[in-house]
């Protein structure tokens, strides 16, 4: 209030808090991008803008969108989580074999997200007790977990689920699925651990500088195990969402997931040399990757090209950042 | 060592650089003649690295001229350097670690059998030869990381030779060494010198200069205060020519009446580091800490800071015992430590200027866990106006801000903490004078307030010109511990040098 030369914050807390969000221009570009994407489609694709197929659009990208939020953070903290993928599996698997061994659903629920949050506990053990660099952590981890959810599976889809499980991935609230809450849900708490909380600042200061953030007394343990809790969990939520939609526990779940949670992070502007990132710009990524996929097949586009665009896509959003970057 | 009547291996002459706001070379000139060991001091600053660094290539010169045996030639990457036959050897040693030490002397021309692979049998040789030439014993199969620094630094100069130099720079070689490295290093620059190799010998530590020179050349301040055979020195004309300046007013800060003792540090110990380490710090003064590179100053703070751990000794804040083993606890006791290399250690780069000043302390300014945004952006804009940190915004990315400017924010970080003691490492390198001013204005701020602190720096008239007291340290050692009115150059000097003459012994 008393600094005339700076921002015009009188009402700091919400400017500053409205800034944050908006930290740059790299956003604006994905609405942009977003919203190009809509208006062709709709053009070119009549049943594109059908009620029917966004929700079907926003059922695909919510459960992937969960777990990039996790991947988020992650790679903020200039880290990596190759595992989120396996404890996808491992929680659609394990709360799968919780209920149709007669567990009540909520308890089901509470016991495989504890159990998929350990899971991430262990990575960041491995990571700051054990100095095992994130991507070989995380890597032993997707395939140890991914072992490990064969071995309780037997590798066997688990069938016989309770209805009002099932039911949930099935209901819409105002025309959107249900999944589309739970991501917003996650989102909004995303959004607010990343921009209010002191962890959330510990994450970024880790990501950008380590030393520093140690010489300035942060906590780089307790950071580092939340870091990839918080990821873990996050994959859980999604593991137990992709149980609820596919009615089924699925050992091959989640596979291929951690590339494509990286990719949306990316596209949206976090840096994987970390202290960069935004959960707008991840949701903005994910959302952009997910209609390009969608359009292309409402468009009956070759599918091998489609994968050729998304690879392009990836790389060209990098680059322009890359380049924005060089000129400032 | 007879008289140098060789050609000149190098001939540097009126060599001028500046860089923006720094004249750092005002028209040197130096020569080397083939199998002569010439020596270059000077202070930190005194622009003996900016030179070699134009003779490598490393830096294009702004004036003057190089020539090689009598030819002028232009030298404008690191390549033409190694063409023309010029070596340097540094303290971080430039080798490629995970490759054997046959494999770096052939590093890029790998010679081929006539399968076309690889011929190990002649890597083998011809490096077993070079080695043997300088009497070194080292396997040529063996990986270079698996050597002690010092074979490490062996290897390199065998590569030198090998590769034909006709010139070697050695900067600070022996800042790792033992005695007795030393003395094979010695023993190998003696056979360069009877190859004919011209060689430039860089080292604060004049008695080294003393025993392997035949030449010294004093820089001070980017010029050639003169050269002189070794034989018609000695060490004290060549300290009084190193120094010899008038400080100027830049240094008179005000100073408030000294305080309570807040710091009281006890034995200290950390091997090899340092050891026996023993200091007060009283609320308002600032205590010097002098010593050349390597002497042990940062690792001491460091270790009471608690960024490394310490073996041994006691640290008493403000009366009371207390035992730090991380830097969460010393930021906690109230210590601030501003580090030599901000870059690395201080600053969070691609973050705010906002959450860089806050960085210490979020733990003051949340409440389960929640930042209070609004104390957040405050604090960071006061602070930004009192220490006059020019930034268009409290958001801009520190990344973007001049180095002073990024300085400034290091110290904000502490300051916003109230720190009682802080601890400047090396705060005006690499920052322009008018920033050195407003650092200083800062020091005197902090003082005012009542605070402690310790200061390091390895340019001896700010030390002298800042410090209420200065502690001297030498190989890990406190060799003396001053006074302000026993500031004097020379017996400073001669204290960090491990000289420590029949008058002027550490008293106090």
């Amino acid at each position: 209030m008393s600094a005339p030369s700076s921002n015009s914050g009188s009402r700091a807390t919400l400017m500053g808090t409205l800034k944050f969000l908006h930290a740059g221009f790299a956003e604006g570009i994905l609405i942009l991008i977003l919203l190009v994407f809509f208006v062709v489609l709709a053009f070119a694709a009549p049943s594109f803008l059908t009620l029917n197929n966004l929700s079907n659009l926003v059922r695909q990208v919510s459960i992937i969108g969960v777990v990039a939020i996790g991947m988020t953070i992650v790679i903020i903290s200039a880290g990596i989580d190759l595992s989120v993928g396996s404890v996808v599996g491992f929680s659609n698997v394990l709360v799968a074999i919780l209920m149709t061994h007669g567990m009540p659903i909520i308890p089901s629920i509470l016991i495989t997200l504890a159990a998929g949050s350990a899971l991430g506990v262990f990575s960041g053990v491995l990571i700051h007790d054990g100095r095992v660099p994130p991507f070989i952590a995380t890597l032993g981890m997707m395939t140890a977990v991914r072992g490990l959810l064969m071995l309780i599976s037997d590798a066997r889809m688990i069938a016989g689920l309770p209805r009002p499980f099932l039911n949930f991935a099935q209901i819409n609230i105002l025309w959107m699925p249900s999944l589309f809450f739970v991501w917003l849900v996650v989102i909004v708490l995303s959004i607010v651990i990343t921009t209010l909380t002191r962890f959330g600042r510990n994450v970024f200061a880790i990501g950008s500088n380590a030393e520093a953030a140690r010489l300035s007394g942060i906590n780089i343990r307790f950071t580092l195990y939340g870091v990839y809790a918080f990821a873990a969990l996050a994959s859980s939520v999604a593991g137990i969402l992709y149980t609820s939609r596919l009615a089924n526990g699925i050992p091959t779940a989640g596979e291929g997931y951690e590339l494509d949670a990286i990719a949306a992070a990316v596209v949206g502007g976090a840096s994987l040399m970390g202290g960069e990132g935004t959960i707008l710009g991840t949701v903005l990524g994910a959302l952009i990757i997910a209609t390009l996929r969608n359009g292309g097949n409402l468009l009956g586009i070759n599918p091998f090209i489609l994968q050729i665009a998304i690879g392009m896509l990836i790389v060209v959003a990098v680059l322009i950042d890359q380049l924005t970057k060089r000129n400032r | 060592m007879a008289e140098q009547s060789g050609p000149d291996v190098v001939s540097m002459m009126d060599i001028r650089k500046s860089f923006p706001g720094v004249h750092a070379l005002k028209g040197v000139s130096l020569d080397v003649k083939a199998g002569e060991v010439h020596g270059l001091v000077g202070e930190n600053g005194a622009g003996k690295s900016t030179l070699i660094k134009i003779l490598m290539g490393a830096y294009t010169k702004d004036a003057g001229t190089i020539s090689i045996e009598g030819r002028e030639v232009e030298i404008h990457t690191p390549l033409q350097a190694r063409a023309h036959g010029l070596m340097a050897v540094y303290q971080d040693v430039m080798l490629a670690r995970h490759l054997s030490v046959g494999e770096n002397f052939f590093l890029g021309k790998l010679p081929r059998s006539r399968l076309g692979l690889i011929d190990w049998k002649k890597i083998s040789e011809v490096t077993r030869e070079t080695l043997e030439e300088l009497d070194l014993s080292i396997d040529p199969r063996m990986l270079v990381r698996r050597l002690p620094p010092a074979q490490q630094e062996m290897v390199t100069i065998a590569k030198a030779v090998y590769q034909k130099s006709k010139l070697i720079v050695f900067d600070e070689p022996t800042a790792l060494l033992t005695n007795e490295q030393v003395a094979e290093l010695f023993t190998v620059i003696e056979k360069l010198k009877k190859k004919k190799v011209g060689i430039i010998y860089i080292s604060h530590r004049l008695e080294e200069i003393f025993a392997i020179c035949d030449r010294v050349t004093v820089l001070k301040d980017g010029e050639r205060v003169g050269t002189s055979s070794v034989s018609e020195t000695n060490q004290d004309a060549l300290i009084t020519k190193m120094v010899g300046r008038s400080v100027g007013e830049m240094y008179s800060i005000r100073r408030p009446e000294r305080g309570e003792k807040v710091l009281e540090v006890r034995g200290l110990k950390r091997e090899p580091h340092f050891r026996n380490v023993s200091f007060d710090v009283y609320r308002g003064e600032v205590l010097g800490f002098f010593g050349l590179v390597g002497a042990g100053r940062t690792e001491i703070l460091r270790c009471i800071f608690g960024a490394d751990r310490c073996e041994g000794g006691e640290v008493k804040l403000r009366g009371r015992q207390v035992t730090i083993h991380s830097p969460r606890q010393g930021v906690r006791a109230g210590i601030g430590l501003l580090p030599e290399n901000r870059k690395a250690e201080g600053l969070a780069m691609s973050l705010g200027v906002d959450i860089n000043i806050n960085l210490a302390s979020y733990d003051l300014i949340s409440r389960a866990g929640f930042v209070n945004v609004g104390r957040e952006a405050s604090r960071a804009r006061s602070f930004v106006s009192s220490l006059n940190i020019r930034t268009p915004s409290i958001k801009r990315k520190v990344r973007n801000l001049s180095g002073g400017n990024q300085q400034k924010v290091v110290v904000a970080k502490w300051v916003s903490r109230e720190s009682d003691i802080f601890i400047f490492d090396e705060p005006t390198v690499g920052v322009d004078v008018g920033a050195k001013l407003e650092i200083y204005k800062l020091i005197e701020m902090l003082l005012a307030k009542g605070n402690g602190i310790i200061l390091v720096s390895s340019y001896l008239p700010e030390v002298m010109g800042l410090a209420d007291r200065m502690l001297v340290v030498y190989e890990g050692a406190v060799t003396g511990m001053l006074g302000r009115s026993e500031f004097e150059e020379e017996k400073i000097l001669r204290l960090a040098s491990g000289i420590v003459g029949a008058g002027d012994n550490a008293k106090k």
